[in-house]
C-alpha cells in the first residue's frame, strides 16, 4: 500500500521588542538568573500585567504579511497547568480571540499552506535540576519574553514542504524584523503533528506530536523517522496511539514523552486582567503602509530590473541586510551583475569566516562600490582587490589609503610594461624558441615571468597584448 | 447538572489540592449548588447577548516598549517560600 504523510505546524516565535510582554523588563538573552525580573513576571500575587504596544504591532505585522484576517477585537485567555516554569500556574495566551485568523503562505510549486491562527503568548522560564539540592531550580529571566505562535492546517505532505515554509517564514519574520529567528537561540522553535494514511483517503490518521525541534536537520529526520514508525505500526496490524513524543537528537528516533496526568484539561478562561485589544481601521492601514518589500518581490525586481540570474537574486536576497547593501551598492553605479559577485563570495565569505551576520556588518556599500570601480577601470587587478576588500572588511578602512600604502596600484604604464617584456624575452631565449614553433604553453610562462616582476599588478590584458606585439616582431 | 465525587477528585487533582473525605462530600453538595445556578443562567435566551469577558468599559490599555530596570533579585527571591542566592526553589520538576 502506499502511504501519504500528513503534518501540521505550531511554530513559536520569539518577538525582538525590548521589553516583555507584560512588563518593562529587558528581553536581553543571557543574563545572570533572575536579574531580568520583576513582581510581575515572577507571578506575585497583586501585580497587574500591562500589555507591550510593540508585541501588538510585531503580530499583526507578522498576520499581515502571511495573508491573515485581523481579528478586530481581540482579546487574551488563561490557560491553567501547574508546572514551576509558569510563576502564576497560568500563562497568558489567545485561545477564543486570536489576534490573526485564516492566512496562507506561498511555499512555491504552486503549493499553498493555510495558516489556522497566528496568537500572542508569553513565553516561560527555566528549570535546571540541582542534583545536590535534590530541588529544581526556576529562573525566570525568559519568563514573559514576547512569543507568536503560528498554526498551520495539516497541509503537509513532506518534510520538503515543511522546510520550505519554515524557511520562507523565517525570511518574512527576518525582513519585517519582528524576530532575529535563531533556532539555536530558541527564537524559533517547531512542533509537528504527524499522522499517516492510505494515498487517496480523505480522513485522517491517528497524528503523534513532536516537540521543540530546533533545527531544520532535526525537523527533516524526525519526520522521517515518525512516518516510518507509523506506517510500520499500521503495516503489523497495529495502532498509532495519540501521544507527544520527544526527538533524540542523537539516537535518531523518537520517543513516547511520560504522559503528565491530565496536560490536556487547561481550563482556559478570558483573561480578566487585561482588557480587550481593538483594531481600528487606521492603526491597519499604517501597519500596511510600513510593510517592506519582502524577498520573493525582491528577487523578481532584481532579475526583472537588472537582469540577474535567478540563484544571484536568491542569495543576495537572504538576508534583509544583505540586499539593502546589494540595492545601496548598485545606486552607487556599480554594475549589479559585479555586486552580487562580491556579495555571493567575498561578502558572505568574509561574514562566515568573522561568525557575523550582514546586518552587523561594518563595511559600506560605498566601500565595495569603489573597489568595484578601481577594478573596473583598470586601476586594480582583481586578485589584489580580493585582498585589500579582506583587509579592510572589519574595520570599513579605507580602500585608496591602504592601496596607496601598501603599493598595490596595478600597473597599466605600457612603458614600464614594455621594457619588463622586452627584459623577459632576451632572459628567455628558450621559451621564445619554443613559442614560434608552436607551443602555445611557452606564451603563458612569459606571461607569468612578466607578472613575477612586476609583483602581480600588471593589468593582464596590457601584458598579454605587449607580449605578443613583441613576439610578433622579432 | 449532577456533581459526582469523581469528579471532585478530578478538579481537586488539577488544583493540587488534597480534599479529607468529610471535606469532598462537602465540596460536592457545595459545587453541585454552585453549577445548580448555571442551570437557571442558562434557561435565558442569549441568543443576540455579545458574550461578557470584562466588566468595565476599558480596551487597549498598553505600555511603550521601554526598558526599566529590573527588580533587586535579593529582594524578589525573599518573597519566594524557598530560595536560594539566584533561584527560586521547587520541588524536584525536571528529569
Ligand atoms: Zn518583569
Amino acid at each position: 500500500m502506499t502511504w501519504e504523510t500528513v503534518i501540521g505546524l505550531e511554530t513559536h516565535v520569539e518577538l525582538a521588542t525590548k521589553t516583555k510582554i507584560f512588563c518593562s523588563c529587558t528581553t536581553q538573552f543571557g543574563g545572570d538568573p533572575n536579574t531580568h525580573c520583576c513582581p510581575v513576571c515572577t507571578g506575585m500575587p497583586g501585580t497587574l500585567p500591562v500589555l507591550n504596544e510593540k508585541v501588538l504591532e510585531f503580530a499583526v505585522k507578522a498576520g499581515l504579511a502571511l495573508n491573515c484576517e485581523i481579528t478586530r477585537r481581540s482579546q487574551f485567555d488563561r490557560k491553567n497547568y501547574f508546572y514551576p516554569d509558569l510563576p502564576k500556574a497560568y500563562q497568558i495566551s489567545q485561545l477564543y480571540l486570536p489576534i490573526c485568523h485564516d492566512g496562507a503562505v506561498d511555499i512555491g510549486g504552486g503549493k499553498t499552506i493555510r495558516i489556522h491562527e497566528l496568537h500572542m503568548e508569553e513565553d516561560a522560564g527555566k528549570l535546571v535540576h540541582d542534583p545536590w539540592l535534590d530541588q529544581t531550580k526556576a529562573d525566570y529571566n525568559r519568563c514573559g519574553v514576547p512569543l507568536i505562535e503560528i498554526v498551520t492546517e495539516p497541509d503537509f505532505r513532506s518534510a520538503e514542504e515543511v522546510i520550505a515554509y519554515l524557511e520562507q517564514l523565517r525570511s518574512t519574520l527576518q525582513y519585517l524584523e519582528v524576530s532575529d529567528c535563531k533556532m539555536q537561540e530558541g527564537s524559533l522553535r517547531c512542533d509537528v503533528n504527524l499522522s499517516v494514511r492510505p494515498a487517496g483517503s480523505d480522513t485522517f490518521g491517528t497524528r503523534t506530536e513532536m516537540k521543540n525541534l530546533n533545527s531544520f536537520k532535526a525537523i527533516s529526520r524526525a519526520i522521517a523517522y515518525e512516518s516510518r514508525r507509523q506506517i510500520e505500526l499500521l503495516e503489523e496490524g497495529k495502532r498509532v496511539v495519540q501521544e507527544t513524543r520527544r526527538w533524540d537528537e542523537n539516537k535518531d528516533a523518537t520517543y513516547a514523552m511520560r504522559s503528565k496526568e491530565n496536560a490536556q484539561d487547561y481550563r482556559y478562561f478570558p483573561e480578566p486582567d487585561i482588557p480587550p485589544v481593538e483594531i481600528s481601521e487606521a492603526y491597519l492601514e499604517r501597519l500596511r503602509a510600513e510593510q517592506p518589500e519582502m524577498a520573493q518581490a525582491r528577487q523578481a525586481r532584481y532579475q526583472a530590473h537588472w537582469g540577474l540570474p535567478a540563484y544571484d537574486a536568491q542569495m543576495v536576497t537572504s538576508q534583509k541586510a544583505l540586499a539593502l547593501f546589494f540595492e545601496a551598492t548598485v545606486a552607487l553605479g556599480a554594475q549589479p551583475k559585479q555586486v552580487s559577485n562580491w556579495i555571493m563570495g567575498e561578502v558572505l565569505g568574509q561574514l562566515s569566516a568573522h561568525g557575523m551576520e550582514a546586518k552587523d556588518m561594518a563595511l559600506t556599500p560605498a566601500t565595495l562600490a569603489r573597489l568595484i570601480a578601481l577594478v573596473q577601470e583598470g586601476k586594480l587587478n582583481r586578485n589584489t582587490a580580493v585582498k585589500v576588500f579582506e583587509a579592510v572588511f572589519a574595520t570599513n578602512g579605507d580602500v585608496d589609503a591602504y592601496i596607496r600604502e601598501h603599493g598595490l596600484e596595478q600597473v597599466s604604464d605600457t612603458g614600464l610594461v614594455s621594457s619588463v617584456v622586452e627584459q623577459v624575452l632576451a632572459a628567455n631565449e628558450k621559451s621564445v624558441a619554443d613559442f614560434k614553433a608552436g607551443k602555445e604553453k611557452a606564451f603563458g610562462f612569459l606571461v607569468g615571468q612578466v607578472m613575477r616582476q612586476l609583483k602581480g599588478q600588471a593589468a593582464p590584458a596590457v601584458v598579454n597584448q605587449l607580449l605578443r606585439e613583441q613576439l610578433e616582431r622579432q | 447538572m449532577k456533581i459526582t465525587e469523581e469528579m471532585v477528585d478530578y478538579i481537586s487533582q488539577l488544583s493540587r489540592l488534597q480534599l479529607p473525605p468529610e471535606e469532598k462530600t462537602a465540596m460536592t453538595a457545595e459545587l453541585e449548588q454552585i453549577v445548580g445556578y448555571m442551570d437557571v443562567l442558562n434557561t435565558l435566551d442569549t441568543t443576540d447577548v455579545e458574550p461578557l469577558s470584562h466588566v468595565f468599559p476599558v480596551k487597549n490599555v498598553m505600555r511603550a516598549d521601554q526598558v526599566v530596570p529590573s527588580y533587586d533579585r535579593a529582594s524578589l527571591l525573599a518573597g519566594a517560600p524557598a530560595a536560594d542566592k539566584d533561584a527560586f526553589l521547587v520541588p524536584k520538576a525536571v528529569e
